[in-house]
């Protein structure tokens, strides 16, 4: 099963400390901790993402989606970057989040990433069912044409 | 699908899925530093399970320890330094030990990089039986529990119990140091490692036996121990082959069952349902063995196979010819007659069944896979498309009796009913 382990700032203050320690050993740390994912045979997948200022962000609230600039709310829902893992357990996630080298003024939030059976009760609906329609009507298309 | 993996077993508390959780983590480290000290795996394996039985005790009060690798290593060490004194052999070993013990905290732990390397190549060694290899790198690489590696293998924990224990012995009997394999040695070596990774994967993806088809749990093992390889093995371009077939192949598993768990053949799979970032990670594999220049070893022109499939929006439009010259490679430097039979279905496929029914029948006269349904089934299909009706419903129907997996059989006999 797939997590999504995703880096969100809670504290402005503990992070402007964290960003005047050397970005070199931050770095560092981060790649032990890649590698060390890499290494376990883990991660899938993982990005770090830029300034929220550079980010914009379309609401759906008003009849017509609006684009609005900047970063969206308060400091505590912005999110960084995210590593995407693939385990064996929810406490097997954990153990990964916790060997994190995130400092004071981060939270990181653990998600299950959706799989299939997390869509098996819908294996009627309309939508699928149509696909399969059409699928049939292309198999007996194909085999007329063959016999043509 | 995962309903088995992710519903918590409630005979396991918290602690012992926080304890697993951490060994499936550090285990394999945990063992191969063990191993470098005692100098034997199975005593080293046994230590292990003691400073685990520990964890199970502690934990739960201490909560879990900042560097739980470090901690169980020490433990098991402390562990070893007991017994060695009760047996009161004072060795130079133990005296080593026993310094590093006190030098050492218990969050400071620094393996030896090639060690977990060794325990691959040991746990892989030519001397142990295929299945021992099978169970002791799931065990001691893979750091799954005896009851876990007997879920995956569909056998009972005590068939297990005695493979490892074996296994222990065997090594120990043969005296198989924890070395890396000389250079001389070292293509065969590797070959096995990689045998026991791709038997480990191919089980999961179209199991010999059992209800279920598939076992993607087994699978997914395989895969996690050919992307440690790959990790600890970057310059050896197979090891990237091994992968992008596995990454590739793993791909379609949610599109190779339809609800009630009956296999979808490549030909009718809802290609939608593949899974893309997989395909794309198993792409970058491929890419990343190409870029070694070493050219293309057998699992990477599998890969090369599965990757023409994958980027082929249906059967028809898929590059058949290329898969032809592809197993033809394929076939070159690692004939076998499943290799020669797939041909058959992709020359089917790029030219008719009529030149691919040729195939078929020099292996069946040269009485290659005998007892398999493999060729009977494909021989089936072949005369089914020819028209031959008749015979391919006799085909069809040997094919399904040979058959070991229930739900492959009962497609091959809705196959021979539909006719």
């Amino acid at each position: 099963m797939k997590y999504m382990l995703i880096m969100r700032n809670t504290d402005d203050a503990a992070i402007k400390q964290y960003e005047q320690t050397d970005f070199e050993q931050v770095i560092n740390a981060m790649g032990a901790y890649n590698e060390s994912m890499i290494e376990a045979g883990v991660l899938v997948a993982g990005e770090g993402l830029t300034d929220a200022k550079e980010g914009f962000v379309v609401d759906f609230g008003g009849e017509t989606p609006v684009v609005t600039d900047g970063p969206y709310g308060e400091t505590h829902e912005l999110f960084n970057g995210f590593w995407m893992i693939e385990v064996s357990s929810r406490e097997e996630a954990a153990e990964w989040a916790r060997r994190a080298p995130l400092g004071a003024g981060s939270k990181l939030e653990v998600r299950r990433v959706t799989d299939e059976s997390d869509f098996a009760d819908y294996a009627d609906n309309e939508f699928v069912q149509k696909e399969k329609g059409w699928r049939e009507q292309e198999a007996a298309r194909v085999e007329r044409s063959h016999d043509a | 699908m995962s309903s088995a993996r992710t519903t918590p077993d409630p005979a396991m508390t918290d602690i012992r899925r926080a304890v697993d959780a951490a060994w499936r983590i550090d285990g394999a480290r945990v063992v191969a530093t063990l191993t470098r000290y005692t100098g034997d795996l199975g005593e080293a394996e046994d230590l292990a399970q003691e400073a685990l039985a520990e964890a199970l005790e502690n934990w739960g009060e201490t909560g879990i320890p900042a560097n739980p690798g470090a901690w169980l290593t020490n433990v098991a060490k402390r562990r070893a330094i007991d017994a060695w004194r009760r047996r009161e052999k004072l060795t130079e070993r133990y005296r080593l030990l026993a310094n590093e013990l006190e030098e050492g905290a218990d969050d400071v732990w620094q393996p030896i990089p090639d060690d977990v390397l060794r325990l691959v190549f040991t746990a892989c060694h030519p001397v142990l039986a295929r299945e021992a290899q099978l169970a002791l790198t799931l065990r001691v690489v893979g750091s799954l529990t005896t009851e876990q590696i007997a879920r995956l293998f569909l056998v009972p924990v005590a068939t297990v119990q005695q493979r490892i224990v074996r296994a222990k012995k065997t090594l120990k009997a043969a005296s198989v140091p924890f070395e890396l394999p000389e250079p001389r040695e070292w293509p065969e070596r590797l070959g096995a490692v990689l045998g026991v990774v791709y038997l480990m994967f191919t089980e999961g993806y179209a199991a010999t036996s059992g209800e279920r088809w598939m076992r993607p749990e087994l699978a997914d093992e395989a895969l996690r121990l050919a992307r440690m390889l790959a990790a600890l093995l970057p310059r050896e371009a197979e090891v990237h082959g091994l992968v992008a077939l596995l990454e590739l192949q793993r791909s379609r598993f949610a599109a190779r069952t339809d609800a009630s768990g009956a296999p979808v053949l490549l030909t009718d799979q809802d290609r939608r349902r593949w899974d893309r970032a997989q395909i794309a990670r198993g792409r970058a594999a491929l890419e990343r063995c190409d870029a070694l220049g070493r050219g293309r070893g057998p699992y990477a022109l599998q890969a090369a196979i599965a990757e023409c499939h994958a980027v082929a929006v249906s059967v028809e439009t898929t590059d058949w010819e290329r898969i032809v010259v592809l197993y033809e490679a394929l076939g070159r430097i690692a004939p076998s007659p499943v290799v020669e039979l797939n041909r058959a279905v992709a020359v089917a496929m790029a030219t008719g069944p009529a030149t691919a029914l040729a195939i078929v029948d020099k292996l069946s006269s040269e009485g290659a896979l005998r007892g398999s349904h493999l060729l009977p089934s494909v021989r089936g299909e072949l005369l089914a498309r020819l028209g031959r009706t008749e015979e391919a419903r006799s085909e069809l129907t040997t094919a399904a009796s040979l058959a070991a997996n229930e739900r492959e059989r009962e497609v091959l006999r809705a196959k021979a009913a539909a006719l």
